[in-house]
């Protein structure tokens, strides 16, 4: 199970036990029974950068996550988080992380204030310090005014806000984030985003587990896409963007019942990205998988040249679904449908 | 404050251990938090604050007369047999809570903040099972204002305090139970579901209500063992006299019996639950 050892040490990026990562994994193994939730994860995080671990649910991010933060001990393979091993280690481990996610949460019925105090004093802050970081970080955080409020009452946003709070007292050097915004609204995600940036920007390593490429893009520098207990696919996040071929299109027209002939316009165009040129019914709109920016210009020209009004036209990152169909050829974890085309209705009518 | 932190962090060897001061300050820390849970929710002191009056009346009242007179000393006479075993009677429902705290603290997710902490996992046993105790002397000394309400003699004050001792020693042993309850089954209702079936039948089938002589042979065989019947005999015997010894003894090697046997299972389902 040991790593390859690279005996000049040269290359620091291909030498993970170098003093520059911030979490190592190699061959980290964990079955449930039969299901394998984690099968032979290799996984480097350097210091000072957010890793971005995407997947569909049950891919074994969270055992991820969990075996990282010592609440899981894996079956095979070895994990080392700022230099401590998570089996031989865990109390010092513990003393670096900081941990906010789906599971490890805050104390409900205990108001703000309480719940950092208490964690500052499990983390031996003596009394006064502990006092002034919840002070602290409650300003930090926009909870000032909820301090004294019982965690119950607060909102989607605040709580996780709080969960973000929790997991900073112990300034950690390491920071593990499980679907931080799963579950909020558009806005609230955009704030805890904000908050991430800020604590990325002080310093600290991050890895982040997404179902969404959109959050990935907006917070971290690498990837790993994980599925079924293994690595897809890993690298700076430009370079796997490219390698999944961009963006795709939203056209909308103004009338309705134009969108079949916009759909066969633009399918007449050939342009093709990941998948085919579809409709979308619901929304009224034509959505195009493009490459590059000429096509985007092309689109417009076919658009115009045809004389359709459009109401809007928009861009999007690939859905986790574009992501595993390029990387992959196989859709997330979807038994039923291995086809490389869209469960979208097709253009061809 | 950051250098203090930075300290904290420095000074972590390969083989951190938590001192004892260090052990005492999470304890104290999460005996806080439990106290603040009481002060946030009073009604989650309903329990041992009503439950003793209720069950007092509910028995000095309806069933006290019919069962003194069989006793041969009426309703006073009455009050003087109940009520020490009362006592022990309250100790095993209060120590439920340590089950369904637990219960909670995992599907919440609190038990996984606690969990990623550099803490010992020790502390949040103690300061759990330590609020609870405080909990039962609370609802002990309400069950014994009202008892001297309704006539109750107190006797022997050593004696009282023996009792109330007593019932501690052999409630943390059942708290074991309750806690890997606690840890084992899916939340807190399913806890306080299995906890009823297995005290139900414990408090009811056993001498803390009416002495058991009158019963069939073999639920006398189960009363005989039931170390409820022993813990309500023996307190009887310090708090208004008679026999105390051998009931004292089967309570107590009960109490080791069951905190020999559940703590391990307890420790192991905590540390290994996942």
């Amino acid at each position: 199970m040991a790593p390859d050892t690279v005996i000049g040490m040269t290359r620091i990026d291909k030498n993970p036990r170098g003093a520059d990562s911030a979490v190592t994994v190699r061959g980290l193994v964990k079955h449930y029974g039969e299901t394998k939730a984690l099968d032979g994860v290799d996984l480097d995080v350097r210091e000072g950068t957010v890793m971005g671990v995407l997947g569909p649910n049950g891919a074994g991010k969270t055992t991820l996550v969990r075996i990282l933060s010592t609440l899981l001990s894996p079956d095979a393979g070895q994990a080392t988080v700022a230099g401590h091993d998570v089996v031989r280690q865990p109390r010092q481990l513990r003393r670096v992380i900081g941990l906010t996610g789906q599971y490890a949460s805050v104390d409900e019925k205990l108001p703000g204030w309480e719940n950092l105090y208490m964690i500052g004093r499990l983390l031996d802050l003596p009394r006064k310090d502990a006092r002034a970081r919840a002070d602290e970080l409650l300003e930090r955080f926009s909870l000032t005014d909820a301090a004294k409020r019982p965690a119950s009452t607060y909102s989607g946003g605040m709580r996780r806000r709080l969960d973000l709070a929790a997991s900073m007292i112990g300034r950690p050097e390491v920071l593990f984030l499980d679907e931080p915004t799963t579950g909020l609204d558009p806005r609230t995600r955009n704030e805890v985003w904000d908050e991430v940036k800020t604590m990325v920007g002080d310093g600290v390593t991050v890895l982040l587990t997404t179902q969404y490429m959109e959050e990935a893009e907006q917070l971290a520098s690498e990837l790993t896409v994980v599925d079924r207990g293994k690595v897809i696919a890993g690298g700076a996040i430009d370079e796997l963007k490219a390698k999944v071929g961009g963006r795709t299109l939203r056209v909308r027209p103004v009338d309705p019942t134009q969108l079949r002939p916009l759909a066969s316009t633009l399918d007449e165009l050939g342009i093709t990205g990941l998948a085919a040129t579809t409709v979308d019914t619901d929304s009224g709109a034509v959505l195009v998988p493009i490459l590059s920016d000429e096509q985007l210009t092309a689109v417009v020209g076919a658009v115009t040249a045809r004389g359709i009004t459009i109401s809007s036209i928009t861009t999007e990152l690939p859905s986790l679904d574009e992501v595993f169909l390029s990387l992959t050829g196989h859709r997330a974890s979807a038994p039923q449908d291995t086809t490389p085309a869209d469960t979208r209705e097709e253009v061809a009518v | 404050m950051s250098a203090t932190t930075a300290t904290t962090a420095a000074v972590t060897t390969a083989d951190a251990r938590i001192p004892l001061r260090g052990h005492l300050r999470h304890t104290g820390a999460l005996i806080r938090r439990n106290l603040l849970w009481i002060k946030q929710d009073p009604e989650s002191m309903f329990d041992a604050l009503l439950m003793p009056v209720v069950f007092t009346l509910l028995f000095v009242y309806v069933f006290g007369g019919s069962i003194g007179q069989a006793l041969g000393g009426g309703q006073d006479g009455y009050v003087q047999y109940v009520i020490p075993g009362m006592i022990a009677m309250m100790s095993m429902s209060l120590s439920q809570g340590v089950g369904t705290g637990f219960s909670q603290d995992f599907n919440s997710g609190v038990m996984d903040r606690f969990r990623s902490l550099p803490i010992g996992r020790g502390s949040v046993l103690f300061a759990k099972i330590s609020v609870e105790l405080a909990r039962m002397l609370f609802a002990t000394t309400v069950l014994m204002i009202v008892a001297v309400l309704v006539g109750f003699d107190i006797t022997s004050w050593p004696g009282l305090f023996a009792t109330v001792g007593l019932s501690a020693v052999f409630a943390s042993s059942i708290m074991w139970v309750f806690l890997t309850l606690g840890v084992v089954l899916k939340n807190a209702q399913s806890v306080q579901a299995m906890g009823f079936l297995v005290l139900f039948p414990l408090q009811f089938g056993s001498s803390i209500f009416a002495p058991t002589n009158s019963m069939p042979g073999w639920l006398q065989a189960f009363t005989d063992y039931n170390p409820l019947s022993t813990l309500a005999d023996a307190s009887r015997g310090l708090m208004v006299g008679g026999p105390v010894a051998h009931d004292l003894w089967v309570t107590l090697g009960w109490s080791v019996a069951i905190t020999a046997v559940m703590a391990p299972v307890a420790i192991h389902k905590f540390r290994t639950k996942s």
